[in-house]
């Protein structure tokens, strides 16, 4: 398989690129062939790490071999910038923002696929597709907890965090909604299912919590142990970083779990709408597939337990609300007020 | 033999009546059913010859009372209608045999001859000249014992002979009785008729005898 | 045994009331599919309306001033109360005034909206046909008053799913329907026909000679029909009882003078001596026997043709029938001293008229026993195989081969050998019955002489 990649790392600042301002914007870029003569290259604008996804295109390729794809990846809220401002350069959309992703689907930017087999509830309207069932957990610093009780809730952690202030001031960890649209979607979707968000978020505030832009950090950080506990983090990237994988262990809340759905749409304005929606088709298809779970750490659809499929977001006109203006004023004015003190 | 003729028609009636006569038969003319009635029941008749349509009833009618009566007179119909409507319901009312108006003279004697010859109950009629005994209806001769089946005209050349012994008949009379009058054939074929009829009566005592330029005789003193 | 051949039909009641029937049904099945469309349509249309305005209005309900500025915590089921199984898209805006707030500003109002009550239109937006409702809200605790409009649209392809659905469930209802409606138009139909196909059977069973009037119960409508029918029938019955009643009296009128005439003649014949008057007197019997026959044979002829427009149909055994026949001729033949010999396979039968078989062959025995020397035989055979025939061989000359061919000829004249008499009329009533019963007559010389009469059904 191997041997059929070529690797290839192309510095951002390239001159033929450079005129787009905004295509600063990705952080990695990376070609992936078939074989020595392909015809069609697809571009994909992922949110997913290149070496997380890659395996997955792999396969792909192995079976495509007239293809290749030119896989870049940039955060979730950067795609959204630049899909928008050039739909027809990209084909495929990958993003963990769920609610950038409908919203782009709402407004038309999406290819609907003609029959195509998806669980309703991991699509919308044919042309958004879930292929991922990824929860949100607590995750801790195993050496921290060894005499202290391991919270199984939202509760249990107000608590032991409001019995030990001294030892976990200054050591917590969140995303900074501001920043990050995935810590944006797990907080709003938070602060819909209870109100323990809101007192959660004021303990972290009064502990002088520590806001991230992104995953990695926080995994860094927990895993030096510069920080102690990490709240509302993908178990999934947690659990792709064998790097640190003895020191970190984690729990899903048992009061409620966010399960988020990684999602991929094809661009109507895509020229390459075959190979783009034969893709999708395998995505789908491996989506569904419980031994893809082997080949790729991306967690299928159909691997976890039933009860994620219960608590996934559900992709539903709903998760726009919170892309509103002013709905994401009132939203951020009220974070900033618990969380910033 | 007796004749009983129901016929209206004066004219036809009277002719039939003398023709029978002729041949040597005992006829009574009735007019109508109610005349006829009276001498049917007055007498006995060998045959009754009924014409259909009558002036005072359907000759069927007649039939019908005549075969209720039981009597077994056996009945030939005269009738002037079309055969194809009439035929059927005749002999279905019990007419034995019936003849279209008009009529061969020769045709109706041998219906009549037929007719009582289909009736087992009726009286032979076996006429006896010395050793012979003829019967005219069924036709057969016997002469010493030996009996012959006469043909057609054989036999009635013979009775016509028979009934008067020693009468000089001329041959036109013969042929008059033999042959129709449609038959393109000469007087002289009576002779082969004649010479047939000798042939038969070889061993008997009976015997035709020819006189030239007058005709035929029988003679029965063949024996004396 | 009617002929329809020769009736001239023109179309169908039963199949024009059925068809009369089952376009009435399909207009209205088609008039009904569209009413069915138009009404669930308006439903469908109005619950999505009324979804839209509960979004707007719970959005609406969210606004509040605070510091001075318009804040709105939009709750979470403005929009997913929206969420469809077809997953519509949808679009909103909020204005304060003139000046959009947030959401698509693409979505305009229209411009006679006047800031106050809900409106619903529909448009196309990002080229797609929406629902668009418009609601607003005065705000109060701003330094002046102002309106807050909040308007959301929503996408049809829920909507127009629901209706096709609808459509197929109502086509599915309406060619139900249309096809009991037309199973109950062709019950109908037959319904309303069945008395006269009933007329028509009782009418049709009828044997050739029942002319009684229909007296059976018919409805209103066929009264005239049927009253006209039986009046026909009665002068039907009338005028053959006229024709047979008239042929019969005519044979009565001619024949008994002509058997007078006869009579007399022969019983001078024996008393007249004269060569002379004795050719006279015998050529005056010959034609008095001509004129018989020649009437007979018309008058015959006449009551064959009667018979033979409505045959009688009726099964006849025609070895019994001929065995009848040559018992009655047997005196005839014996006349002649011929011989009628008899052949005839058991139980060959046939359907027809009786009397007119019998006629037929009466005709053409007459005419063996006529042209039959003296002292010879007549063979007649009733065959079963292949068809039901009777054969009848003569010994006298036979057909002259012109004379054949002039017989042939006048059969295809058929009535109109008036003119000739004799044997050919014989044969043409043979041939006439022949023909009646689908059947031939066959004209052969035998190879001794002989003629051989076919007649075959």
């Amino acid at each position: 398989m191997r041997n059929l990649i070529i690797l290839v790392f192309i510095l951002l600042h390239q001159p033929g690129i450079a005129a787009d301002q905004k295509l600063e914007l990705l952080e990695e870029k990376q070609l992936f062939s078939g074989s020595e003569n392909t015809k069609t290259t697809l571009r994909m604008l992922s949110s997913t790490d290149t070496d997380v996804f890659a395996p997955t295109i792999d396969i792909f390729l192995k079976d495509n071999p007239s293809l290749s794809i030119e896989y870049l990846v940039a955060s979730s809220t950067d795609i959204d910038t630049l899909f928008r401002q050039s739909p027809g350069n990209y084909d495929v959309v990958i993003s963990s923002a769920m609610d950038l992703q409908l919203k782009l689907v709402n407004d038309g930017f999406a290819y609907s696929i003609p029959n195509i087999q998806h669980p309703d509830w991991a699509q919308w309207r044919r042309s958004l597709f879930g292929f991922t069932l990824e929860p949100a957990g607590i995750i801790f610093n195993k050496e921290y907890f060894e005499n202290i009780e391991i919270p199984q809730s939202r509760q249990q952690m107000i608590r032991v965090l409001r019995e030990h202030p001294e030892l976990f001031h200054g050591k917590l960890a969140t995303y900074d909604v501001r920043l990050s649209g995935l810590g944006y979607l797990f907080a709003t979707q938070d602060a819909r299912d209870s109100e323990t968000y809101w007192r959660l978020m004021e303990v972290f505030g009064n502990l002088d919590t520590r806001l991230y832009c992104c995953s990695g950090e926080m995994i860094d950080d927990l895993a030096s142990g510069k920080v102690v506990i990490a709240y509302n983090v993908l178990t999934s990237y947690a659990k792709a970083r064998l790097d640190v994988f003895d020191s970190i262990d984690w729990i899903l809340p048992n009061d409620y779990t966010n399960v988020m759905m990684r999602t991929a749409m094809v661009s109507a304005d895509s020229k390459k709408i075959k190979a783009a929606t034969a893709f999708m088709r395998y995505l789908t298809t491996q989506a569904m597939q419980t031994t893809a779970s082997d080949k790729t750490p991306l967690p299928p659809l159909q691997s976890e337990s039933s009860d994620f499929q219960n608590s996934v977001i559900p992709l539903d006109p709903g998760l726009m609300i919170f892309l509103d203006q002013l709905k994401r004023r009132t939203f951020i004015n009220a974070w900033e007020n618990a969380v910033i003190q | 033999m007796k004749f009983l003729l129901i016929e209206d028609n004066q004219e036809l009636a009277g002719a039939v009546v003398s023709r029978l006569q002729l041949d040597g038969h005992v006829v009574s003319h009735a007019n109508g059913i109610a005349e006829a009635n009276s001498y049917s029941q007055a007498e006995d008749f060998d045959l009754i010859l009924l014409d259909i349509m009558l002036p005072d009833g359907d000759g069927r009618d007649f039939l019908q009372q005549h075969r209720a009566s039981e009597k077994h007179t056996p009945v030939i119909v005269l009738t002037a209608r079309s055969e194809v409507s009439d035929r059927v319901t005749l002999l279905d009312l019990g007419a034995d045999d019936y003849i279209t108006k008009p009529f061969d003279h020769a045709e109706l004697q041998a219906r009549c001859r037929a007719v009582m010859r289909r009736k087992s109950g009726a009286a032979q009629t076996v006429i006896r000249l010395r050793d012979l005994q003829f019967d005219p209806v069924s036709g057969q001769l016997v002469v010493n014992g030996i009996t012959t089946a006469l043909r057609n005209r054989e036999l009635r050349l013979l009775e016509l002979l028979i009934n008067e012994p020693g009468k000089i008949f001329s041959k036109q009379k013969l042929f008059d009785r033999l042959f129709s009058y449609d038959d393109d054939v000469s007087e002289n074929a009576i002779e082969v008729y004649i010479a047939r009829l000798r042939k038969h009566l070889e061993k008997s005592c009976v015997s035709i005898t020819t006189l030239r330029g007058l005709g035929y005789k029988l003679d029965d003193d063949q024996c004396d | 045994m009617t002929d329809t051949s020769v009736t001239n039909i023109s179309g169908s009641l039963r199949r024009r009331l059925a068809i009369t029937l089952i376009v009435g049904i399909c207009i209205f099945a088609v008039l009904l599919f569209f009413i069915i469309r138009l009404y669930a349509a308006q439903i469908a249309q109005q619950s999505q309306d009324s979804i839209l305005s509960a979004s707007v209005t719970s959005m609406l309900d969210a606004a509040k001033v605070r510091d001075g500025q318009v804040a709105m915590d939009i709750p979470y089921s403005s929009f997913s109360m929206l969420a469809t199984p077809q997953d519509d898209r949808i679009f909103y805006a909020i204005y304060q005034d003139d000046q959009l707030l947030s959401g698509y500003e693409s979505l305009t109002l229209p411009e006679t909206y006047n800031n106050t009550g809900t409106v619903f239109r529909s448009i196309d937006f990002m080229d797609t046909p929406v629902r668009q409702v418009i609601a607003s809200r005065t705000l109060s605790g701003l330094t002046t008053p102002a309106a807050l409009i909040v308007t959301v649209a929503q996408t049809q392809d829920n909507l127009s799913v629901t209706l096709r659905d609808i459509a197929k469930n109502a086509a599915m209802i309406v060619l139900g329907f249309f096809l009991l409606a037309v199973v109950f138009s062709a019950w109908a139909s037959s319904t309303t026909i069945a008395p006269l196909n009933r007329l028509t059977q009782s009418v049709t069973r009828r044997g050739p000679k029942d002319l009684r009037p229909v007296t059976r119960p018919v409805p209103a409508e066929m009264a005239p029909l049927v009253s006209s029918l039986n009046h026909l029938m009665q002068r039907l019955d009338d005028s053959l009882n006229q024709s047979e009643q008239f042929i019969t009296e005519a044979a009565h009128r001619v024949r008994t003078p002509i058997a007078t005439v006869r009579s007399h003649a022969e019983i001078t014949l024996q008393r007249v001596d004269k060569e002379e008057n004795r050719q006279a007197l015998k050529a005056m019997i010959r034609a008095t026997d001509e004129t018989s026959r020649a009437a007979g044979q018309l008058l015959d002829h006449a009551m064959i043709s009667l018979r033979a427009s409505q045959l009688n149909s009726e099964p006849i055994d025609l070895s019994e029938l001929i065995q009848e026949l040559v018992r009655s001729l047997t005196p005839v033949a014996d006349l002649k001293d011929i011989e009628i010999r008899l052949d005839a396979a058991p139980d060959v039968r046939i359907h027809g008229d009786s009397i007119l078989v019998q006629n037929a062959v009466r005709n053409l025995i007459d005419n063996a026993l006529k042209y039959s020397p003296t002292e010879s035989t007549i063979n007649i055979q009733v065959r079963a195989n292949p068809k039901p025939s009777i054969v009848i061989n003569d010994q006298g000359d036979g057909f002259f081969h012109d004379e054949k061919d002039k017989l042939t000829d006048r059969f295809s004249r058929g009535r109109n050998s008036t003119g000739t008499i004799g044997s050919g009329l014989g044969l043409t009533i043979a041939n006439d019955v022949a023909k009646a019963h689908s059947g031939s007559l066959r004209i052969t010389n035998n190879h001794n002489g002989g003629a051989c009469v076919t007649l075959s059904f």
